[in-house]
């Protein structure tokens, strides 16, 4: 039997490996499209400067993505890797989109990449503007279809077990597609990149602005991610994936955890703004509330409740009830007894297997479960609060605040001669919020999750490999080393280019080589 | 729907062989110049020359890599996952040193001080020495079969350890695929570059060829008595995917069965000679574009070889030969299989047409004069 070591360290490598490859992805997502537009911008006017921004900032691109690139190998090994339960289970399911992703996106991303660097001389001005905006498309296509993938871990509709294969099979692809905890998980992240490349682009600009070089330069890269900032900011916290929250127990069991809505209130719920939420008395010790607004962004409406995780637990007990007697029943079933009435009952029941495994992690035989082990289960059936409490308000804070930051841009951008230094200061030195909401966002959505891997249908205990736990240490400790090492390297050579700046370029007009231009 | 399962399996089986085969062709070319490098490269110009004739291509050819695991993920994902998580610490092995290859390509000539481009020039070495040979031996310890079973509910359990797969058998296999990709690798940096550096890829290419046949004809011999596997009970190949409800058995020659049932595969194997003999000759009397295309025929065919001896068997179970995984009983759903048919069918060659522009668009030779041109830009 699988140990709680081996799963918490498998759960430890996954964090690690994906919260890293997440410093590298929402960057690459915004500034493709950033290059996107300025380079129309040169296709358009004509004028060389803006050519020389896609450059530049292309270079930057460049260093950012040859990182996403290395960290995201990791992540497609390490589904199979790591959790070979989970990819037998569910990869005929999960594995469609990731699939979709590498013929409809990666393909494109990588294939043009090439030709973004090194095919200017070889392009007409029109093909290679083509070329930019179609690895941007790559990569917002890649983030669709992995996020598709990770949305029905969330929500998994469109699937249902099939006990002859001992695995959730496809029942509906349109169902997977068209999933709403999908779609908005996609608007959100991608609208979150934007907002990161923006930040980085805004950031960088204004240290060239407060140290006096390369104005006309440094003024219009500013400008331009002041704007494509404002908007993408607004998209992020306008349509953040709160509404994605209303599909599914898990969706639901997240929202309350996030909120520390222990009790279902009468509708509209009030919004906990601060406190110390404590799991086991099920209360919020000293909370701060407003009243109306968390009903009113849990579900639009002045009418109905937000669940609350008591409520949650009760329905969960149910659940696990049934599970149990489904997976007696599949026991039955999978040691060949195919009898009309155990077949329709088991049919009946299978939407609470998942439940049903759940004590797999107390009990190897669930069907003799003692009243102890159930009522471990049940407790352990909906998230911690308190981690997702104070990630999700890291979140939203670096969230509204950098909304503030590309307001106060964009006003000081159109007034051409506001040069505030405080402004140019604000807008270098919150450069790291998009990194931190992203992650905290990510901790959100994954560790509210829990303890499922598969929403609902397969528990994150279950899903590992069956490996020891030295083999995920040293694995681990690899993963660990690598990166640490690639992101000093990556840092250095950020930071020595942006140091340089337009400079770099070689292009005789910029900062540095003036002395040289004779 | 136009197929039938068994129908579609087959086909998701070939599916499989082309991604594998694609990648060999398009990655295997990319890994055999990353080996050659710190040889053929004997300066740092020299060195950029070979770089960045691979340099705006690569990154597209490893999709092809990337491809086939989601492609196995997709359509056989009990595949997927006894093969990634048996073949941990190789993969692992495979994976950190992969991660060297974007970082070298781009980092590298970032800076102009020596030591760092020399370090990196030996990170890239290494991306592509320890995956050429490790996926070979990888593919090697499926012809041996992999010491796994499946538990109750099909949890895969593994009892084999990373020193097991470096059986003398998989390490033959191993050196297989590393001379291939050197092979092909020094075929292509014949085509895409001239003087010196042309000069000694032409010498790696007659002995790389070479050793390629020498050892591929040395593991047809052993294959002749290494254990085979074969199903022994009647194959349904239409029911759902459950891989153990069949009965296996393994004996030495076993994987000969198919040939001797189609005498015609015998044409796969010799193909592989053949081209190979082919792309020596063309390489010897500079056509160096020609002999590209038979030494891709040969990658294939050394693939297809090994394919056509396992099938229908994709990985072997050496100790619950019952649990092997075939093609008849660990694909996805007969849904997902059609589906993702469709969207192949619609993308790949879609991928092929593109890939082949930007291929046309970066034709021709890279020298040293264009390295010194454009320094600031290149690779």
């Amino acid at each position: 039997m699988i140990s709680d070591a081996v799963v918490e360290l498998s759960r430890w490598q996954f964090a690690v490996t994906s919260l890293y490859h997440f410093l590298f992805v929402p960057l690459t997502i915004g500034l493709s499209v950033l290059l996107a537009i300025m380079e129309s911008t040169y296709v358009l006017t004509g004028r060389e400067i803006y050519k020389d921004m896609t450059l530049f900032w292309g270079k930057l691109f460049g260093i950012n993505f040859a990182l996403g690139v290395t960290t995201g190998l990791t992540m497609e090994f390490q589904f199979g890797m790591n959790w070979s339960y989970f990819s037998h289970y569910v990869g005929d399911v999960f594995g469609a989109p990731l699939a979709i992703e590498g013929l409809m996106a990666f393909f494109m991303e990588s294939t043009f990449v090439g030709l973004f660097f090194f095919g200017w001389d070889k392009l007409t001005k029109g093909q290679h503007l083509t070329i930019t905006w179609l690895v941007a498309l790559g990569s917002n296509l890649s983030a669709l279809w992995i996020l598709v993938a990770n949305g029905w871990m969330q929500n998994p509709v469109g699937a249902e077990f099939n006990y002859e294969t001992m695995r959730m099979e496809v029942t509906s692809f349109a169902a997977l597609i068209f999933n709403p905890a999908a779609q908005v998980k996609f608007v959100h992240t991608v609208a979150a990149g934007y907002t990161t490349a923006s930040a980085f682009v805004l950031g960088i600009s204004a240290y060239y602005m407060l140290k006096g070089r390369d104005a006309a330069f440094s003024q219009r890269s500013y400008t331009i991610a002041a704007g494509f900032g404002l908007a993408s900011v607004l998209a992020v916290i306008v349509l953040g994936d709160e509404s994605g929250y209303t599909d599914g127990e898990v969706q639901k069991a997240k929202l309350a955890a996030i909120e520390a809505e222990w009790h279902t209130e009468e509708a509209p719920a009030a919004f906990t703004v601060i406190g110390l939420p404590d799991q086991e008395a099920m209360k919020t010790h000293y909370a701060v509330k407003i009243p109306w607004v968390l009903g009113l962004i849990g579900t639009r409406s002045i009418d109905t409740p937000v669940i609350g995780l008591t409520e949650i637990l009760a329905n969960n007990r149910v659940h696990i009830h049934n599970g149990i007697k489904a997976y007696g029943l599949l026991q039955q079933l999978r040691e060949g007894n195919r009898e009309e009435t155990v077949i329709t009952e088991f049919e009946s029941l299978k939407k609470d297997l998942g439940y049903g495994l759940l004590l797999k992690r107390y009990t190897e035989n669930v069907v003799d479960a003692t009243d102890e082990q159930i009522e471990l289960a049940i407790k352990n059936s909906i998230p911690q609060v308190a981690p997702l409490f104070w990630t999700f308000r890291v979140m939203v804070v670096s969230g509204f605040i950098m909304l503030i930051v590309f307001v106060i841009a964009v006003v000081a951008s159109s007034i051409r001669k506001s040069r505030n230094d405080w402004i140019l200061k604000l807008s270098l030195y919150t450069m790291p919020l998009p990194w931190i909401a992203c992650e905290t966002g990510w901790f959100v959505a994954e560790f509210g999750r829990q303890p499922w891997s598969i929403a609902e249908v397969l528990p994150t205990f279950l899903s590992a490999s069956s490996l020891s736990e030295w083999d995920i240490i040293l694995s681990l400790s690899g993963y660990v080393f690598f990166y640490t090492i690639f992101l000093v390297i990556e840092m250095f050579l950020m930071l020595k280019y942006i140091k340089l700046g337009p400079s770099s370029l070689h292009r005789r007009r910029y900062h540095f080589e003036m002395d040289q231009r004779g | 729907m136009i197929f039938d399962y068994e129908t579609l399996r087959i086909i998701w089986w070939a599916f499989l062989g082309v991604l594998i085969i694609g990648f060999a062709i398009l990655g295997g070319y990319d890994l055999g110049v990353g080996v050659l490098l710190p040889f053929l490269g004997k300066n740092d110009e020299e060195r950029r020359v070979i770089i960045n004739s691979i340099g705006s291509t690569w990154e597209g050819n490893q999709v092809w890599f990337v491809m086939a695991g989601g492609a196995l993920f997709a359509a056989w994902p009990t595949v997927y996952a006894v093969s990634f998580s048996s073949f941990y610490f190789a993969l692992l092995l495979a994976l950190f040193a992969m991660f060297l290859r974007p970082l070298g390509f781009d980092y590298r000539s970032k800076l102009a001080v020596p030591a760092w481009r020399e370090n990196w020039d030996r990170a890239l070495f290494v991306g592509a020495f320890v995956p050429a040979l490790v996926l070979g031996i990888a593919f090697g310890n499926l012809l041996k079969g992999i010491p796994f079973h499946f538990e109750d509910n099909m949890r895969i359990v593994y009892f084999g350890s990373f020193m097991g797969l470096l059986n003398p058998f998989a390490l033959l296999a191993g050196l297989i695929s590393l001379s291939m990709f050197i092979m092909h690798g020094a075929v292509y940096l014949q085509i895409k570059t001239i003087g010196n550096i042309n000069e000694r890829a032409k010498k790696c290419v007659i002995i790389f060829t070479i050793a390629t046949l020498v050892l591929f004809g040395l593991a047809g011999v052993w294959i002749i008595t290494l254990d085979g596997y074969h199903i022994s009970s009647e194959i349904f190949p239409n029911a759902a995917s459950n891989p153990i409800a069949k009965f296996v058995k393994r004996e030495p020659g076993l994987w000969l069965d198919n040939y001797g049932h189609l005498p015609g595969l015998w044409a796969v194997p010799a193909s592989a000679f053949i081209g190979g003999g082919l792309t020596l000759l063309l390489s010897r009397f500079d056509k160096p574009g020609s002999a590209f295309i038979f030494s891709c025929i040969t990658i294939a065919s050394i693939i297809l070889t090994a394919a056509c001896s396992m099938f229908p068997f994709l990985i072997p179970s050496s100790i619950s030969f019952n649990s092997s995984l075939t093609v008849w009983d660990s694909s996805s759903s007969i849904k997902t299989l059609n589906v993702m048919f469709w969207v192949t069918v619609i993308f790949l060659p879609l991928i092929m047409i593109y890939t082949s522009w930007v291929f046309r668009v970066f034709r021709g030779k890279v020298t040293v004069e264009h390295i010194r041109k454009n320094n600031h830009t290149l690779y």
